[in-house]
């Protein structure tokens, strides 16, 4: 494996030299890393390496954290997007998420879906609202599900409609880029297929990372996999070399199931 | 790399353990059959030939056991990395292994056949030949036991001699069948038996490939291979 078969041309995303402070306490540890539209990127590594703290740089998640404090660089399309002009608004519309436990707004599963849109103005009638939530629904794999009864809450659906629920929210307003972070470890198994399933559709059209427990699952559904541990990245590289020859002696003990 | 036995899940360990101990066991009952076989065919040793003969049947059975071994510790505990690629390597090796038994059998049942060997020329060079390819069967499971790379390469670069034997046994054994007619018959068998030993030493080399990738992950580098009697015959009747 060379450097330049992991070459990512045009990434989506780039992380260079980055840190993340909770306090005084430094919970990522110069990353760098490059994300790109027709990969779809796993993060994995045991509970408290970093692996989500990282993801949630990525789109100023953690700005919510008064302590937190990230330096070094992250760009989205080659900005900034730590810098003062960037509308973090804006930015999480272009950065979407999806989180462990589905969050559904208590609201219509029309409205759940339709809510980024209208206050981000993407639909200036209600007939493009209309095809706008259609398609979201169509890409999530849910709409054959939920079409006849759009005005029900959203929080009456299963657990694995919910996060197919929260996944058409997140790609409604259109983003580039979707963080999951283990979006299916509520989920049972056939919900868990549907979701993967759905990223294999997704790949290419948005530029997709997965922190994940479930290293079975980073191996199904991603081409790259990252390996954090203790805040540092660890192994970077193809999801096929890192599940069968891993290079670095801390990635295969994690892996193997020899970790601590 | 050493033999690491120190996953979180002890079941796992043990069912790694258990399949090692078996791959072993086959291991050591191939090369023992083997040279009971070419001791029986020494010595004119029915009684031997024939044990060899129903002792093969405790190598297929092994390897039906590792293979369902193999096949549920894939199932259940969804190996990685180097213990994915023991895994996929047990399958192969075993099969290898089960193969050298057949040959084993196979030399052991051409003794019934054989009852005038003794005076043929080419049978101390057999005994060498076999001794050396049971070496070979012994250390490429030794490196696969121990996780030895290196031992595995040096199997690979020793399966040369085994083949320069079988090249020698070739033309002794012609000669000798032009010069004493009356033998043909027993020397015809007996060049089955050095090509059987011949494969044998290839398969050796597969395992200690197998081995290789094990350790390693990478696969070995092809090796130089010296012309067989049948690829020179070959390539003689083509110019010609």
């Amino acid at each position: 494996m060379t450097q330049d078969d992991l070459f990512i041309a045009d990434p989506k995303m780039r992380a260079q030299g980055v840190n993340v402070f909770y306090g005084e306490k430094q919970a990522i540890n110069d990353v760098s890393i490059d994300v790109g539209t027709d990969l779809v990127t796993a993060f994995i590594g045991p509970s408290g390496c970093g692996k989500s703290t990282f993801l949630r740089s990525l789109n100023r998640m953690n700005d919510t954290v008064a302590s937190a404090k990230v330096t070094g660089r992250i760009e989205l399309d080659g900005e900034d997007i730590y810098a003062p002009s960037m509308d973090v608004v804006q930015l999480r519309a272009r950065v979407g998420m999806v989180f462990q436990k589905p969050n559904p707004f208590p609201k219509s599963i029309y409205d759940n879906v339709g809510y980024g849109p209208r206050i981000h103005g993407l639909a200036p009638s209600k007939a493009d609202l209309d095809v706008i939530v259609e398609r979201a629904l169509v890409r999530a794999g849910l709409w054959d599900e939920v079409k006849d009864r759009l005005q029900e809450s959203g929080t009456a659906l299963s657990g694995g409609q919910q996060q197919r629920l929260c996944i058409a929210r997140a790609i409604a307003v259109d983003p580039e880029v979707i963080l999951m972070d283990e979006p299916c470890s509520a989920l049972d198994p056939i919900a868990t297929a549907k979701i993967e399933e759905l990223i294999h559709e997704l790949r290419g059209k948005y530029a997709i990372v997965i922190v994940t427990h479930n290293m079975q699952q980073a191996a199904r559904v991603s081409q790259r996999t990252a390996f954090f541990h203790l805040g540092t990245l660890v192994e970077y590289g193809k999801t096929t070399d890192i599940f069968t020859n891993p290079k670095q002696e801390r990635t295969k003990d994690y892996i193997t199931g020899r970790y601590g | 790399m050493a033999l690491t036995n120190d996953h979180t899940v002890k079941a796992f360990d043990e069912d790694l353990n258990r399949l090692r101990g078996l791959i072993s066991e086959m291991g050591g009952r191939a090369e023992q059959a083997l040279l009971q076989a070419m001791t029986a065919l020494k010595q004119g040793d029915l009684d031997l030939a024939a044990q060899v003969v129903r002792d093969d049947k405790k190598i297929d059975a092994l390897e039906s056991e590792v293979e369902q071994l193999a096949v549920q510790t894939i199932a259940l505990r969804a190996p990685m990395a180097d213990d994915l690629r023991e895994m996929i390597a047990a399958l192969k090796i075993v099969s290898v292994v089960e193969r050298i038994g057949d040959y084993a059998k196979n030399i052991a049942k051409r003794v019934a056949l054989m009852d005038q060997t003794r005076s043929i020329e080419a049978i101390p060079l057999l005994m060498s030949m076999s001794s050396n390819v049971a070496e070979l069967v012994h250390d490429a499971l030794d490196s696969f036991a121990a996780r030895d790379a290196e031992l595995a390469v040096r199997v690979t670069v020793r399966d040369k001699n085994v083949d320069d034997f079988y090249n020698s046994i070739f033309r002794t054994l012609v000669t000798f069948m032009m010069e004493n007619p009356k033998y043909i018959s027993e020397s015809a068998h007996l060049l089955f038996v050095a090509k059987n030993l011949e494969r044998m030493g290839d398969h050796a080399t597969n395992i200690a490939e197998m081995v290789y990738y094990v350790v390693t992950g990478e696969h070995m580098e092809e090796r130089e291979r010296g012309e067989t009697p049948e690829e020179s015959a070959a390539a003689e009747k083509e110019q010609g």
